[in-house]
């Protein structure tokens, strides 16, 4: 019997011998460094693990772990990881895209693996623009978006990435950002344990093509202010003194209310089960220039899909057993030729 | 003509027969045609179905675009063809006879349903006013016989208390009665296939069942008929045998493959006619360890396919033309990962959505180059419904032991038309095995044993498959050009030559792990030399036979690799004044063997999604002969 103790490691033993190629500055290798030295205390081999992800800056990662990785195609990492969990479940898996890459060209492929709830880690980098193109708008660009493909401004309506997961029934959904090590830690820890599809929206800054989206409420000045941290159980709070919150009221809308003003009593409090109210959350903001809460959106328990894959798989042994191919090739109606 | 009171006259003894029975598309004519050719198997002759059918699920119910048939030859010597022009046609509206007496062949017996026959059924059939083709002339020269197949299965199901709107629906069992007393088909085998099928809707099973035999006995006691016929079985090889599909044999060959092969069978695919049913068939043996993901789209079906030939299984993705435009992309990144994968068209008539229940051999261009960058692959093709069982298997070997996408080309023809099929012993099909890679190939310069994910097998050029959960090969691959050996990134242009090459070289080496070309009929001395591939053997076979029993010399060859082609291919070619490529397609194979061995391959082509017959082709070998 091999050893079944997982081995201990360090972000070393995860860290390719291949020098990242991110602008210097760059978001990702932000995120890159908290996956890095989360992944000795997940408690999974490297050799169990497998990074996939599409085209894009965001996509390089995978050649940064000393993990099994695919780059693959184009808005195409969702299926293709789904085939390899469906055929492989003891796997771990990990998907790893940017907002064109999973909201663009491979929107269809992100909505179908949430539904199907195929256990798998999709990490979304939000940039709101295209990086590895040089700067044209994304779809989660704001509306005006001002770039090489709109020199007067975008005209699209941008995605709401949570609300988009949402809405296609993922059983996990969170987002965090990249100026936050321990919030980023913390919301993978939660996804990865998550069995099922996880969903992690990370605001992620592209300082060549995009500098500062998301600083008036992932910088450091405006954090406290800005950024509502959702905690399942507890009043929704922020502020430097917790002195916002957020209360949902007569009217069946959730809003942001001063704390002194409606009483701690009155605040919402986090249900992370409460597919409703996490529909609500996700629009409380229109923007990174507006409050916006980060944190766990939704985590509900739902059958996931490889392990009823598996179970169709020993029912239909049980009931017929083990496949006989010479039986199969007999199992029409036959005749003998003497 | 004989009485009630003769005796029984015996049957007139026939070498073989074509029947064509069609009807409205909600007339069951495909059920019909499929019961028959299944109690002709059972019986012992040989056979060959042709179903044709509109792409809508309902066209507009009586009219000439609604019409579905289902044309089986029955012989007592081997046949390749479902028949030139059908000796027997059996119509159960203006619109089937409408669309179909024109290809009967001169004499043909002409069963009709005549209670179908009023003035809006014709007027729908697109008759002109006032025109009856019953009593107007059209049926003259023909042998006819109306029989109101309506109304004595009403009669027929009255008893059961079966309501007269529901006895209707019953009519095509009665016609299939009829046809299995003319050509002395056994009942039995029909009788107990409706009641295993309709068991649980016992008021359906039974009017079937009185339908079927008021059919049967109405040819026995009319005074219409002389003499039944009958067709004796053909003296096959012996064994045991099974009527196939070429879908089901696709998929049954492809459930082979994974036992032969040692691997989990994973299909990711999206339903496409003509494709689905080898879906729906993997889909039901899930005890056989395979799984089948219905993907939501073409692209999402080759990706998880893809994904789970990189975690080591034999992956298939299955689809029709527009599907394979679909996956293009794909099937790069399979080329450039290199890893085994099974890609199948079943091809139909295109482009864009263009005949999706016709068939075309129209996509061996888009399998060979419909895809960007210099992108080889190597392509099988099936000739044969069974023919795909086999060609499922050899497409699976060559993946696997040359890590790379392989296109399986079949299509609407072989896909859903059927065959005796002598089962094979299954300890006689080959060892497929390939082994993983569970230690590092490498040795560095300081001695460290490392993984070089693209170092190859000198002699087949495979790079080793190595999949996750290997524990010291973890490694990272991709779609950007890989170094030689080490499979890291590399934009070096020598080293994305080399790999072009690399790439080239090994598809092109296949050639030597593939059987030669055979040359069938006058080999040494035939005056030309007719090269198909795929579903037209059957008609090609039929033609030679024709062509060289008038005294000609001809040869045929017939390809199942495509590329690459088999070695010894461009030696056959020369061999013979005159090279005829006949093709369902504008003279896409023509093309290639022109391109590759700078011959005058003379192209005979037919688009009008069905295959051709024996006798168009005897004509065009005939005509490329004299010309």
């Amino acid at each position: 019997m091999t050893d079944t103790t997982i081995p201990v490691t360090t972000r070393k033993d995860w860290t390719s011998d291949q020098e990242p190629r991110w602008c210097p500055g760059c978001g990702d290798y932000n995120i890159l460094a908290a996956v890095q030295t989360l992944m000795p205390d997940l408690g999974v081999r490297r050799e169990e693990t497998v990074f996939v992800s599409g085209i894009g800056c965001a996509a390089r990662f995978p050649y940064y772990m000393d993990t099994y990785g695919v780059h693959t195609i184009h808005g195409r990492a969702p299926a293709f990881a789904t085939g390899l969990a469906v055929a492989r479940p003891d796997l771990d898996v990990w998907v790893i895209g940017g907002d064109g890459d999973m909201l663009s060209i491979g929107g269809n492929h992100l909505i179908h693996a949430l539904r199907r709830n195929v256990n798998l880690t999709i990490l979304m980098f939000n940039n709101q623009i295209y990086g590895l193109t040089k700067g044209q708008y994304s779809p989660t660009s704001e509306v005006g978006k001002v770039t090489k493909s709109t020199p007067l401004g975008s005209l699209d309506e941008p995605f709401n990435p949570i609300s988009v997961a949402l809405g296609a029934e993922a059983t996990f959904v969170a987002r965090t950002h990249d100026m936050d090590r321990k919030h980023m830690q913390a919301t993978l820890t939660a996804a990865h344990a998550h069995n099922g599809a996880s969903f992690v929206e990370i605001f992620q800054n592209c300082n060549v093509f995009n500098d500062g989206a998301f600083e008036q409420i992932t910088g450091k000045a405006n954090r406290e202010s800005m950024l509502i941290p959702l905690v399942h159980g507890e009043p929704i709070r922020f502020g430097a003194e917790s002195e916002r919150g957020v209360m949902m009221g007569n009217d069946g809308r959730v809003r942001i209310v001063e704390v002194d003003d409606v009483g701690e009593a009155n605040l919402l409090v986090h249900d992370e089960t409460d597919a409703g109210l996490a529909f609500q959350l996700s629009r409380l903001s229109h923007g990174p220039y507006e409050p916006t809460p980060i944190g766990v959106f939704r985590s509900v328990e739902r059958p996931e899909y490889a392990s009823m894959v598996g179970a169709q798989l020993v029912a239909a042994g049980e009931a017929k057993g083990p496949g006989d191919l010479q039986a199969l090739l007999h199992s029409g109606a036959t005749w003998t030729v003497e | 003509m004989s009485t009630t009171a003769d005796p029984p006259v015996a049957p007139e003894a026939l070498d073989r027969v074509i029947i064509r029975f069609a009807g409205d598309s909600g007339d069951g004519m495909q059920l019909t045609g499929d019961r028959f050719t299944s109690a002709s198997a059972l019986f012992g002759n040989d056979l060959v179905t042709l179903p044709e059918y509109p792409a809508e699920i309902r066209a507009p119910a009586g009219t000439v675009a609604g019409v579905s048939a289902f044309q089986v030859h029955i012989s007592d010597h081997d046949i390749t063809t479902p028949g030139d022009a059908p000796n027997v046609l059996v119509a159960m509206n203006p619109a089937a006879l409408r669309s179909e007496l024109p290809k009967l062949e001169p004499g043909a017996t002409v069963i009709i349903n005549v209670d179908a026959f009023d003035e809006r059924a014709l007027a729908k059939a697109g008759y002109p006013e006032g025109h009856d083709p019953l009593t107007d002339g059209d049926l003259k020269g023909f042998n006819a016989y109306e029989i109101p197949m309506t109304s004595l299965t009403k009669q027929a199901c009255e008893p059961l208390g079966v309501k007269p709107r529901d006895a209707e629906r019953s009519k095509n069992l009665f016609a299939l009665g009829l046809i299995s007393w003319m050509y002395t088909r056994p009942e039995q085998v029909t009788i107990d296939w409706i009641n295993e099928k309709f068991g649980s809707k016992p008021t359906v099973r039974d009017a079937n069942v009185a339908a079927f035999r008021a059919g049967h006995a109405f040819g026995e006691t009319a005074e219409l008929f002389d003499h039944p016929y009958t067709v004796a079985p053909y003296e096959k090889p012996s064994g045991v045998y099974t009527s196939i599909s070429g879908n089901t044999a696709t998929a049954w060959g492809l459930v082979a493959a994974s036992q032969l092969s040692k691997l989990p069978l994973f299909l990711g695919s999206y339903p496409i006619t003509p494709a689905s049913d080898i879906l729906h068939e993997l889909s039901k043996h899930k005890n056989f360890g395979v799984r089948t993901v219905q993907a939501e789209d073409e692209i999402a079906g080759i990706g998880a396919a893809l994904g789970a030939a990189y975690g080591g299984h034999l992956a298939v993705t299955t689809t029709s033309g527009p599907g394979v435009a679909l996956k293009s992309e794909t099937i790069g990144l399979a080329i450039s990962l290199e890893l085994p994968l099974i890609i199948i068209d079943v091809q139909r008539g295109g482009p864009s959505t263009g005949l999706p229940t016709k068939t075309e051999q129209s996509d061996l261009m888009l399998a060979m180059y419909g895809h960007h960058g210099e992108s080889p692959l190597p392509i099988v093709s099936a000739s044969t419904p069974s023919g795909c069982f086999y060609a499922a298997i050899e497409a699976a070997r060559i993946a696997l032991k040359y890590r790379t996408p392989v296109f399986l080309l079949t299509d609407g023809y072989l896909a859903n038309g059927a065959e005796p099929w002598l089962i094979p012993d299954v300890s006689t099909l080959p060892d497929i095995s390939v082994p993983f890679l569970t230690e590092p190939n490498h040795v560095e310069d300081d001695g460290s044993r490392t993984l070089w994910p693209y170092l190859r097998d000198p002699e087949t050029l495979a790079r080793p498959w190595v999949i996750p959960g290997t524990p010291g090969l973890e490694h990272r691959i991709g779609g950007i050009e890989k170094e030689d050996g080490k499979g890291n990134i590399s934009y070096v242009p020598e080293n994305h030559e080399r790999m072009v090459h690399l790439r080239a070289d090994k598809v092109a080496g296949i050639a030597d792990d593939i059987p030669a070309a055979v040359v069938e009929g006058d080999a040494d001395d035939a005056e030309v030399l007719l090269v198909g591939w795929g579903s037209t053997w059957g008609a090609i076979n039929g033609a030679l036979e024709r062509v060289r029993s008038s005294g000609r010399k001809a040869a045929h060859v017939h390809l199942t690799h495509l590329n690459p082609f088999p070695a010894n291919l461009g030696e056959i070619l020369h061999r013979y004044p005159k090279v005829v490529v006949p093709e369902m397609n504008m003279g896409q194979l023509s093309r290639l063997l022109r391109a590759e061995y700078l011959v005058d391959a003379k192209s005979v082509t037919k688009v009008k999604g069905l295959p051709f017959t024996a006798g168009e082709l005897e004509t065009a070998i005939l005509g490329a002969l004299d010309d």
